[in-house]
């Protein structure tokens, strides 16, 4: 499954965001923030740790959450925006697209940086006194700081460190003095003892406090130390090479920690080495906080110099455009579909050999529009990769909550259908996933004492078949209990019988609030499932078949149409009107017999089909339409089947069946009861496409009078 | 007209209309409201709907319901032919056509020259005129056609309305 494509979705989106954030912070007034404007710049953040979050990019999200949670506050009116907040926002902005380039694959991400950004943005954040937290640098003045040594010893894992040093980090300037040798491998712990100093307002005790979860409170040994000046001096002593840059963050105006000073730089590059990569960096836009140069040169635990990836102009690979766009573009060769057949329909009329070439060009065009229309379909189009790609965690994760042994597999992620199919589907299919595992497949020790393989499987399998897709959620698990259905349904009361047929006991569970469960977890089991599921898909223009074979699982087919503005449709006419009956809800359709049709009570027809007893409608006098034929076994009767009901609609004939685009009726005019939509036909005439749930219901609710 | 002079009674307004006959009634709907005029072509017609609603065009793939002002009014003669116009309208973010006998003209029309409407008795409501138009010796009925089409009567508009 491509779930990188999934993330180029996502990079897409994070990167759009982060512009319009960063356009947005610039174009604030903060004498007097407009609350939209600054509701806009929340929503940005919000959106980016949301997607974050969903693909596990542990960074953005808790830097992006930092950013929200400042800029909750802002929005709420509970700070009033300044300038520092702004740069500390746009400096995160800026970590945000390294981190995401470094996802991206392109160029890294520092995380102490990241941690530095986000400690100051939190500082921000609490409101009280922004300075106070904020590191050294940002106050150089004459600000009561107080250094302190910090010493402590113990076997530490290099992230554990790293993140220790990144939180000390956060609350001011931090020196390593010494620390013990960096360990073999990534995994290695360091052993031995720390001396770091720390310039921070931060007390004794909060550091304390912070630094209890790592290291024992006997190993650790936290001093006071002389102000900052004489740290500078004492700091020189210590490494002889250092002069510029200990007065450098004094001198650095406002919260300069992110845009490294020239001279610094120069030096630290002559002088370490390890900035190697990174020298002409302050021009291309590195950010290389502070702290990191002055580190002594022995320490290496935070990764190399991050480079901002320079933003291109765009991704030429793809574009973004609105919906409604692609659907104005849709109805257009919609359109130009209906003159062409409209134009073929005229030529059919001419005399082939005078316009024999005409008819030729025809033909072409044809060809053409078909092509064009299936083009402009595509667009909207996108692979079923994009539902089934959530399922391999969801399952992995329920299938260890439950105590289960799953595979999942998927069939056919490359299946497309429309967008808007899509997003209808996802919640469905979810469903259906869930069930299978909490219902379906039965646990380890019941699948061995069955003789199954201890490892259940479902399968995801997505089709094409005509002009609908299939999706399949098949479980090799224990199947429906059809017993415990029946007793289930009994004890709600409903009207049921032992001799169903497995078919009808199956639909029992598509009942509202019909659940078998034995317990109700949080997985399932709560009833509303099934139902809820049922309709969404109908909602979709789709239908859900379900068989089951008791102890070798259970298959749900889910059909729908690829698109939601094409309806696969039988034209049928009464009289001088012809109507569209959506293909999807006809059962079949037959010339009646007379003696198949009877009469009750005098008045209401039936018509025995195979076994069943249907009502017959007769939708001339349904829709008040003279009909043109004045006996039912002269007509045809077509068998519909809608929300669990079956209905006989006696029609004239038969007219053929098409692909119809669908138009709505209710945008100039409104609701017709019995009809669900418009179409525009060949000959450029509008059909109305039945609303055959609707028809069911009249049926069911008042029996056709004749 | 230029000047948008808006006279007293509030709902004489000047400037431009299109008129077009009913019977031997001279009617006006603003200019500013009509999409198109076009001949009358096969309308699909729609079950249960009133009578004067004919049915619905496909106009350039939109679906536009047909309203038969003749039917509505009880005027003219009711008989579709070549000859058979109809004007769509733009309302209240809606298509709609309607037939009428024929089209005449684009008059303008100052704030002298529209009158209020009298009242008509029981027989007429003149809540939907928005005043008489003389124009030499032409008496052109100028009609509020948004707050018509959007009347439940017309029953053209779900529920109610975006009507003003």
């Amino acid at each position: 499954m491509d779930v990188s494509q999934f993330h180029a979705v996502f990079f897409e989106e994070a990167n759009e965001h982060l512009e319009s954030l960063e356009s947005l912070l610039l174009s604030l007034d903060l004498a007097e923030p407009d609350a939209e404007q600054l509701n806009a710049i929340f929503r940005a953040a919000h959106s980016i740790k949301g997607g974050a979050a969903t693909f596990g990019f542990r960074d953005v999200a808790e830097l992006t959450h930092a950013l929200e949670t400042l800029l909750d506050r802002l929005r709420k009116q509970e700070l009033q925006p300044t300038r520092p907040m702004v740069d500390a926002l746009l400096a995160g902005g800026d970590i945000l697209h390294s981190q995401l380039a470094a996802h991206r694959g392109q160029g890294s991400a520092d995380p102490a940086s990241a941690e530095a950004a986000r400690a100051r943005i939190e500082a921000l954040a609490s409101g009280d006194c922004a300075p106070a937290a904020v590191p050294v640098t940002a106050l150089a003045g004459p600000a009561p700081l107080e250094r302190r040594s910090v010493r402590f010893r113990g076997a530490l894992a290099q992230e554990v460190v790293d993140n220790l040093l990144g939180e000390l980090r956060g609350l001011g300037t931090l020196e390593v003095l010494s620390e013990p040798a960096r360990a073999r491998g990534k995994a290695g712990k360091r052993k031995g003892s720390w001396v770091l100093v720390l310039t921070a307002r931060a007390s004794a005790d909060e550091l304390q406090e912070l630094m209890q979860f790592v290291i024992q409170p006997e190993e650790l040994e936290i001093g006071r130390g002389e102000p900052v000046d004489d740290m500078a001096a004492e700091t020189d002593q210590g490494f002889g090479f250092f002069t510029d840059a200990p007065g450098a963050p004094q001198e650095d105006p406002g919260y300069g920690f992110f845009e490294a000073p020239q001279a610094p730089t120069a030096e630290a590059s002559g002088g370490f080495g390890f900035f190697a990569d990174a020298p002409g960096a302050p021009s291309e836009g590195v950010v290389v906080p502070l702290q990191a140069q002055t580190k002594s040169a022995t320490s290496l635990p935070i990764a190399p110099a991050p480079r901002v990836v320079p933003m291109s102009g765009g991704d030429s690979s793809s574009i973004r455009v609105s919906v409604e766009k692609v659907d104005q573009l849709i109805n257009l060769v919609g359109e130009l579909v209906i003159t062409q057949a409209m134009l073929a329909q005229t030529s059919a009329q001419l005399d082939p050999l005078q316009c024999g070439r005409l008819s030729q060009r025809l033909a072409q065009l044809e060809r053409n529009t078909r092509d064009l229309q299936e083009a402009v379909m595509s667009i909207r189009m996108l692979p079923i990769a994009f539902v089934f790609s959530r399922f391999p965690r969801l399952v992995h994760d329920l299938a260890s909550k439950l105590g289960k042994q799953v595979e999942l597999k998927t069939v056919g992620e490359g299946t497309e259908l429309d967008k808007g199919v899509i997003e209808k589907i996802a919640d469905p299919l979810t469903h259906l996933v869930r069930n299978s595992l909490d219902h379906g497949i039965e646990s380890p020790e019941a699948r061995q004492a069955a003789g199954k393989p201890e490892i259940g499987t479902i399968t995801l399998r997505a089709f094409h078949q005509g002009g609908s897709i299939v999706i399949e959620v098949v479980d090799d698990g224990g199947g429906l209990d059809r017993r415990r259905i029946l007793a289930k349904a009994r004890s709600r009361g409903m009207q049921v019988s032992d001799d169903m047929s497995d078919q009808d006991v199956w639909q029992l569970i598509f009942e509202p609030g019909f659940s078998t469960a034995e317990v109700v977890s949080d997985v399932s089991g709560r009833g509303v499932g099934m139902d809820v599921v049922r309709r969404n898909i109908q909602a979709a223009g789709g239908r859900v078949e379900l068989s089951s074979v008791t102890g070798q699982g259970t298959r749900i087919s889910i059909r729908l149409p690829l698109t939601l503005a094409i309806l696969d449709g039988m034209s049928i006419a009464v009289g001088t009107e012809m109507f569209i009956l959506p293909l999807s809800f006809v059962v079949e359709s037959m010339q009646p017999k007379a003696a198949e049709i009877h009469t009750v009570q005098g008045a209401a027809r039936v018509i025995q089909v195979r076994g069943e007893h249907l009502t017959v409608m007769s939708l001339s006098r349904l829709l008040d339409i003279p009909s043109g034929v004045e006996r039912l076994e002269q007509g045809i009767i077509v068998i519909l089947e809608a929300e669990g009901g079956k209905v006989a609609l006696s029609v004239d004939e038969l007219v053929g069946q098409h692909q119809v685009v669908i138009k709505s009726l209710e945008t100039n005019y409104r609701k017709v009861p019995y009809v669900s939509g418009a179409t525009i036909m060949g000959d450029g005439r509008v059909a109305l496409i039945l609303d055959v749930a609707a028809l069911v219901r009249v049926a069911y609710g008042l029996a056709e009078a004749a | 007209m230029s000047d948008g002079t808006q006279h007293i009674g509030g709902n004489q307004r000047s400037g431009e209309f299109l008129t077009f006959t009913l019977g031997d009634e001279e009617y006006g709907v603003e200019i500013l409201k009509v999409q198109e005029i076009r001949g009358y072509d096969t309308v699909t017609s729609i079950a249960h709907a009133p009578e004067f609603i004919k049915g619905v065009i496909n106009l350039r793939g939109l679906i536009v319901p047909i309203v038969d002002m003749r039917i509505k009014f009880s005027l003219g003669n009711v008989e579709y032919n070549e000859f058979t116009v109809v004007i769509i309208l733009n309302i209240a973010d809606r298509v709609v056509g309607i037939v009428v006998d024929s089209v005449s003209d684009v008059i303008t029309l100052d704030g002298e020259q529209i009158r209020p409407a009298p009242q008509l008795g029981a027989a007429v409501d003149t809540a939907y005129i928005l005043g008489l138009g003389s124009l030499d010796d032409r008496m052109i009925i100028l009609v509020d056609i948004e707050r018509l089409m959007t009347h439940p009567d017309m029953a053209l508009v779900d529920q109610q309305p975006l009507a003003a």
